[in-house]
């Protein structure tokens, strides 16, 4: 109980739209700063996508969002619709997605990959269905309440699945379906355990460029219908552009941009560090070309 | 076209036998070197000295057949390598599984028949050898038992417990001792002996379920060998390495099976025999046994279960969902122990004698041969492993010395050709279409 | 404060033969990141080499001891050395990057089959030996009570530091080292820029197996009695020594060797000589939960 009230105080103030706040993060690894009080906000029902170039300390930002990293300094706060504040720094890794209600996807896949597709998302759904069954007891003795709860949870699991079309494949698997429909299937089991902020880690790396636009198409669909807030790390830039509101741009740890795709495309500092101190006019316009694309 | 294939199947014909013989000579001479101290010289022990035996014959002898046999595999090997016309080989994807689909799917068809025989055996056996064939049953049932529970701790929930045989100890002992100080009766030692396991289970696992899984192995280890160092000299308590003696057999709910009025046999009209109790507690231990069965089938589709399973996936990605890794990892351990603790009682029982020696690091070695031998996570597995395991080192009693060796040979040779198990198949535990859609879909894509 | 300095001698003897055998340990985990659970069971084979490699000189009627005791100890090496490459061979290389529990089951597989191949073949009963080095210095008395190092303890120790000395020469200063480190950091990377891995992890398993050997021959020599059961006991023990050092890091697993040599022997004294085997495991556990990088262990940082 003293735990809890650590991580839910009353007293935070943060502006009133905010989903996220993160104020002041900063992560370091021995010697290393990997991240340097970084502040920004993410607000309800939009789409907020960090960039920079590699090593720019996007994924350890998720890290330190999502429990695996204790932040060096900095203060995560989570307004949470229903349940109120949450302060993530203070929470116990796995609590943070169980409380909090924040769901992510990794970088390099990381489904159940010997359970079926169906299970992945049913696992997903433990902590609802662990209550349904009294821990497991009331499930032991074949009580009405917990099968409903399972038909619940199969139910949401076959509205995702037929969002992404994996409807016919939910008996595989889950390590025999193709990369895109592993990365796709790995967002529907981030989104049912029923988030209010879901983070996903270079959704579109691999992808092709129709898979992309379907990746647009279910983003834009969950911001939309379902109104959970979206916080994006993506390389690539026909992605980012096109569906973020908001963009954080990060640098060696750093923050050097922060706002709409069109103030954050044209901001001369986002340039230079994407494309070097000194003017070199070889390599730089593809670059550039890929910064400006996504929105032509 | 056909003088082209002539060509090149003459030229690699003397490739194939070189090689191999140079790679058969290769292998012989590691076997000179491996062999010399160990088999080819003994130090014999005569009094109090050593004395050198030696035993060419032998090392001449495992030469000869490992020069033999790695010829013909790499004769057989180049040879298919040739006619492939020198291409790299495709790799086989980890051995073929139509036996272990075929048997796990059929599963509850061959378990009722299997349960069926098991029901009717005692009635049809010839009465000459009933009480060895008995003995032998419930013993092939205490370690289907410690199977099925060791394999909920590493079949499914994927944490390696190398001290197993503690568990059974701490059952084994809790029965003995709650038995012979309060004289409770067997249904009531039964549950307490399982209740102690799992606190014991819970009490070591606090602290290292949170461990990585290999530090988990060598504490469990440990552990196994701490319990039995404790046993043998807590003498006050656990008789030392005396053991516990005079442990009270099993009763007929309340009814003794002694001679004479109020016993069994007279209470039900039957004639005295011995064979009553023996047949009594193979029922009561076939009994269990089917339960802790169904208790892991149900186990696995709730959300404990599935939980699990998928923690033994990927336990990061748990994490992100929100499931607590200990909470699921420590109930895992805890039934794991429960059942350990169950078959410890009706060792302590069926034996009415237990001492430190029955629970060394072998047995714990032999019950997670079972688990690994069968398949992780399959019921059916363990079935098969397991009367493996009893039933053959007692058909060949001669080689006795030897089955220890031949387990731990097997357990890498099965870890190299079936990492996940001889028999390991996984059904879902829920499906959205028929089985049959399956496959359409499967051919449809 | 005699019987004192004799235990911090003895404990310092102990924790030479523990450290050898811990540095197997750390170094095959520092590489491929597993506990080679088989490598107490190299240990007792290297004590049972040496032991029939004594009694092959005293067939050859080779009586001089130095030259016996370097023969010996060249010989238990480089055989010692095979086997560890052949365990890693056949039980280990076949299974990287298979299912994660795998490799952890075809190494137990191995130390049982080990373990019990080595009873079938040399016999289950103890194998006693003549002390081959006698004597020692007495150091000084106290009543009745004298402070001795033998020259067995000066020969453990001072080969000891001659292994220590000659090991870090070979990490720090020869190709192999640099290719062992190399492959430690980074597998794949290593790999690309041209280092034979699977001939580097191989000869990180003879490394390890030639220290463990020569920490049987100093057990045979110490104590004169070896069996097939050994390799348990005392695989536990190092394996501890490695832990508390920090895992992974080779100074550590010597300083986790000395340390847990130190407090087996001040425990046996000072305490009950049973339950010296439940201090250590004690220890283990202890470490595990409080401060699981070790002593002088570098902290993990969990990849996600």
């Amino acid at each position: 109980m003293v735990f809890q009230s650590l991580a839910r105080p009353t007293d935070v103030k943060v502006p009133s739209d905010a989903l996220m706040e993160v104020e002041h993060l900063t992560m370091r690894f021995g010697g290393l700063t990997a991240i340097d009080d970084l502040s920004f906000t993410a607000r309800k029902k939009e789409i907020t996508a960090i960039i920079g170039p590699n090593g720019a300390g996007k994924t350890t930002v998720f890290n330190c969002l999502t429990g695996f990293y204790k932040p060096t300094v900095g203060r995560l706060t989570l307004v949470h619709p229903q349940k109120g504040i949450h302060l993530l720094e203070r929470m116990e890794g796995f609590r943070i997605a169980q409380q909090a209600n924040v769901a992510r996807t990794f970088q390099n896949i990381r489904l159940f990959p010997q359970m079926t597709v169906l299970e992945n998302l049913i696992v997903a759904q433990h902590n609802a269905l662990m209550k349904a069954s009294a821990f497991s007891l009331a499930g032991l003795t074949f009580l009405p309440r917990y099968s409903s709860a399972e038909k619940e949870a199969v139910e949401l699991a076959k509205y995702w699945l037929n969002k992404v079309g994996l409807y016919d494949r939910a008996d595989w698997e889950a390590g025999n379906l193709p990369y895109g429909d592993q990365r796709r299937l790995e967002i529907c089991r981030a989104m049912c355990i029923r988030p209010v902020l879901l983070c996903l880690d270079e959704p579109a790396a691999g992808l092709n460029p129709r898979e992309s636009l379907q990746l647009n198409d279910l983003l834009l669909g969950i911001r939309e219908s379902e109104g959970v807030g979206i916080l994006l790390i993506e390389h690539d830039m026909s992605v980012v552009m096109e569906i973020s509101d908001h963009i954080v741009v990060l640098d060696h740890g750093r923050k050097i941009s922060d706002g709409t795709p069109e103030f954050v495309r044209n901001d001369p500092t986002v340039i230079k560090a994407y494309l070097g101190e000194e003017e070199d006019e070889e390599l730089p316009t593809e670059v550039a070309q890929d910064l400006a694309g996504g929105a032509a | 076209m056909t003088v082209q294939v002539k060509d090149t199947s003459a030229a690699t014909a003397p490739n194939v036998l070189f090689p191999a013989l140079k790679e058969a000579f290769i292998a012989s001479l590691l076997i000179v070197a491996l062999g010399l101290p160990l088999l080819g010289l003994k130090a014999d022990n005569q009094g109090p000295d050593l004395v050198l035996t030696k035993r060419w014959d032998l090392l001449g002898i495992a030469v000869a057949v490992m020069f033999v046999g790695r010829f013909v595999l790499a004769f057989l090997r180049g040879q298919k390598a040739a006619r492939q016309g020198g291409l790299p080989q495709e790799k086989k994807k980890s051995g073929d599984n139509s036996i272990a689909r075929l048997l796990n799917q059929n599963a509850k068809v061959l378990g009722l028949l299997g349960l069926l025989c098991a029901i009717l055996m005692p009635f049809v056996i010839p009465d000459a050898n009933a009480r060895y064939v008995i003995f032998i049953s419930t013993t092939f049932m205490i370690y289907i038992m410690l199977g099925w529970g060791l394999n909920i701790v590493v079949g499914l929930a994927g944490l390696l417990d190398l001290g197993y045989v503690a568990f059974y100890a701490v059952g084994a002992y809790s029965y003995a001792l709650i038995a012979t100080h309060f004289g409770w009766s067997f249904w009531i030692c039964l549950p307490l002996a399982g209740l102690f396991a799992a606190f014991f289970g819970v009490v070591l696992g606090f602290p290292v379920l949170r461990l990585r899984g290999d530090y988990l192995a060598i504490v469990t280890l440990g552990f196994g060998e701490i319990i039995r160092v404790i046993l043998i000299n807590w003498g006050p308590v656990t008789g030392g390495p005396n053991g516990i003696g005079g442990i009270p057999a099993i009763s007929f709910f309340g009814i003794e099976f002694s001679r004479g009025e109020g016993g069994f046999a007279s209470d039900f009209g039957l004639e005295y025999s011995s064979m009553h109790k023996i047949i009594f507690l193979y029922f009561v231990i076939l009994g269990m046994a089917v339960l802790t069965n169904l208790f892991t089938q149900r186990m696995r589709k709730l959300p404990a279960g599935r939980a699990w399973e998928a923690l033994r996936e990927d336990e990061i990605a748990c994490r992100s969902l929100g499931i607590n890794p200990t909470n699921i990892k420590l109930s895992a351990f805890a039934l794991g122990a429960m059942f350990g603790g169950f078959a410890g009682s009706f060792f302590s029982v069926r034996a009415g004698f237990i001492s430190p020696e029955s629970f060394t690091f072998i047995e714990s070695a032999v019950i997670l041969a079972i688990v690994v031998l069968g398949g992780m996570g399959s019921q059916m597995g363990v079935v098969m492993a397991a009367a493996l395991i009893v039933l053959l080192p007692e058909t060949f009693r001669q080689f006795a010395e030897y089955r220890m060796l031949a387990f731990g040979v097997a357990m890498v040779l099965i870890m190299v050709w079936r990492p996940r198990g001889l028999l390991a198949f996984r059904e879902p535990t829920i499906r959205l279409h028929p089985k049959d859609h399956q496959a359409s879909v499967k051919e449809a894509a | 404060m005699a019987y004192f300095l004799q235990q911090l001698i003895n404990g310092l003897t102990l924790g030479s033969i523990y450290g050898l055998i811990a540095i197997g340990y750390t170094m095959v985990y520092g590489i491929i990141g597993m506990i080679n659970f088989a490598h107490g069971e190299i240990y007792m084979i290297g004590a049972f080499i040496s032991v029939i490699t004594f009694l092959v000189l005293g067939e050859l009627g080779i009586s001089y001891i130095p030259l016996a005791l370097v023969v010996v100890l060249l010989c238990t090496m480089v055989l010692t050395g095979v086997w560890g490459w052949t365990v890693e061979r056949i039980a280990y290389r076949p299974l990287r990057g298979s299912f994660r529990l795998a490799p952890l089951i075809s190494a137990i597989g191995m130390s049982i089959a080990l373990q019990n191949g080595v009873q079938v073949s040399q016999g289950a009963r103890v194998k006693p030996i003549q002390p081959i080095i006698q004597g020692g210095l007495t150091l000084f008395h106290q009543g009745d009570f004298d402070v001795v190092v033998s020259y067995l303890q000066i020969f453990i120790l001072v080969l000891t530091v001659a292994l220590m000395i000659g090991f870090t020469w070979l990490i720090t200063r020869t190709s192999l080292g640099r290719q062992q480190r190399a492959c430690e950091q980074d597998r794949t990377m290593a790999g690309l820029v041209g280092v034979n891995v699977d001939r580097t992890i191989s000869m990180t398993f003879v490394m390890g197996a030639v220290l463990a050997s020569v920490a049987g021959l100093m057990v045979t020599l110490q104590y004169g009695v070896i069996d097939f059961y050994i390799g348990f006991l005392a695989g536990m023990k190092a394996f501890t020594a490695a832990v508390l050092g920090g895992i992974g890091s080779l100074p550590g697993a010597m300083l986790g060797g000395l340390l847990i040599g130190l407090i087996e022997s001040f425990w046996s004294a000072y305490f009950t000589i049973e339950y010296k085997d439940v201090a250590t495991f004690g220890i283990l556990v202890l470490v595990l939960i409080f401060r699981p990088t070790g002593l002088l262990g570098k902290p993990e940082v969990e990849k996600v």
